[in-house]
């Protein structure tokens, strides 16, 4: 499936970032018309997406997150968090809802949950010094013609 | 963050956006305060918050552990419709202390 639009862009894991991350993406995916759940189902996403780059992949440092948008025919929307940060060793471990590696930061182990709960598809694939890409995909109820 | 004392008890009136970066600070506001006054009750008024990720859960499920060192309890209030997605999924529903316009949201289990 072709893309009709596409956005890309590139921000330091600051956790200052995380609010600019998901309305920016918010903001892009607003031509689409979604209902107000729609977007706030994909800002939360997007929010516990970037979350785990800053908190695990660049873990006490700082490094570039990547993210790309694209909306398809259907009103479907796939949206790529890449970093390029530690990686996950053990995926399935990692998405196993109440897992996580990072207890005294008050995380509650729920990101990769959300993210399968709120979007269609989730996929995440990983390599252990290379880093992580979560891609994850949501089709919108068509409200509007396409284009 | 507003933070209101009466009694026995400690209201805090969150707003605006929860996630990763906001928690910190008002997990700091509100454990300060909880350990210098020991509540018997923590109420986490969410009426003023317009997004929450999975950070608002851990904020909630830190206030409660640290509220049953204490003996005491959390409440959580006045939970936006936009919410409920999410405090439902967390399984949160379980400890009894989410309370939607004055009534407990339904277990979806």
């Amino acid at each position: 499936m072709k893309a009709q639009n596409e956005m890309s862009m590139s921000f330091e894991s600051r956790s200052s970032n995380e609010g600019f991350a998901r309305c920016a993406v918010s903001a892009f995916i607003t031509q689409l018309d979604p209902t107000i759940s729609e977007l706030n189902d994909i800002k939360t996403a997007v929010s516990e997406a970037v979350t785990n780059c800053v908190v695990h992949a660049y873990r006490n440092t700082i490094g570039k997150i990547y993210i790309n948008v694209k909306i398809k025919e259907n009103s479907v929307v796939v949206i790529k968090v890449r970093d390029t940060g530690c990686g996950i060793g053990d995926i399935k471990q990692a998405m196993q809802p109440l897992f996580t590696t990072a207890p005294s930061d008050e995380r509650a182990g729920l990101g990769f949950a959300v993210m399968q709960s709120f979007m269609d598809k989730v996929n995440v694939r990983s390599k252990v010094g290379k880093g992580t890409t979560v891609t994850f995909e949501k089709r919108l109820s068509c409200r509007v013609g396409n284009g | 963050m507003r933070i209101s004392e009466s009694g026995d008890c400690i209201t805090a009136y969150l707003k605006g956006d929860i996630d990763h970066h906001s928690a910190r600070g008002i997990r700091e506001d509100i454990d300060a305060l909880v350990q210098m006054k020991q509540p018997a009750l923590l109420k986490l008024d969410f009426s003023g918050v317009s997004f929450m990720d999975s950070s608002g859960i851990g904020l909630i499920m830190g206030r409660y552990r640290l509220m049953s060192l204490y003996g005491g309890t959390v409440k959580v209030v006045n939970v936006p419709e936009g919410l409920a997605k999410m405090m439902n999924l967390s399984g949160l529903s379980a400890l009894d202390i989410i309370e939607r316009r004055g009534e407990k949201i339904e277990s979806t289990k």
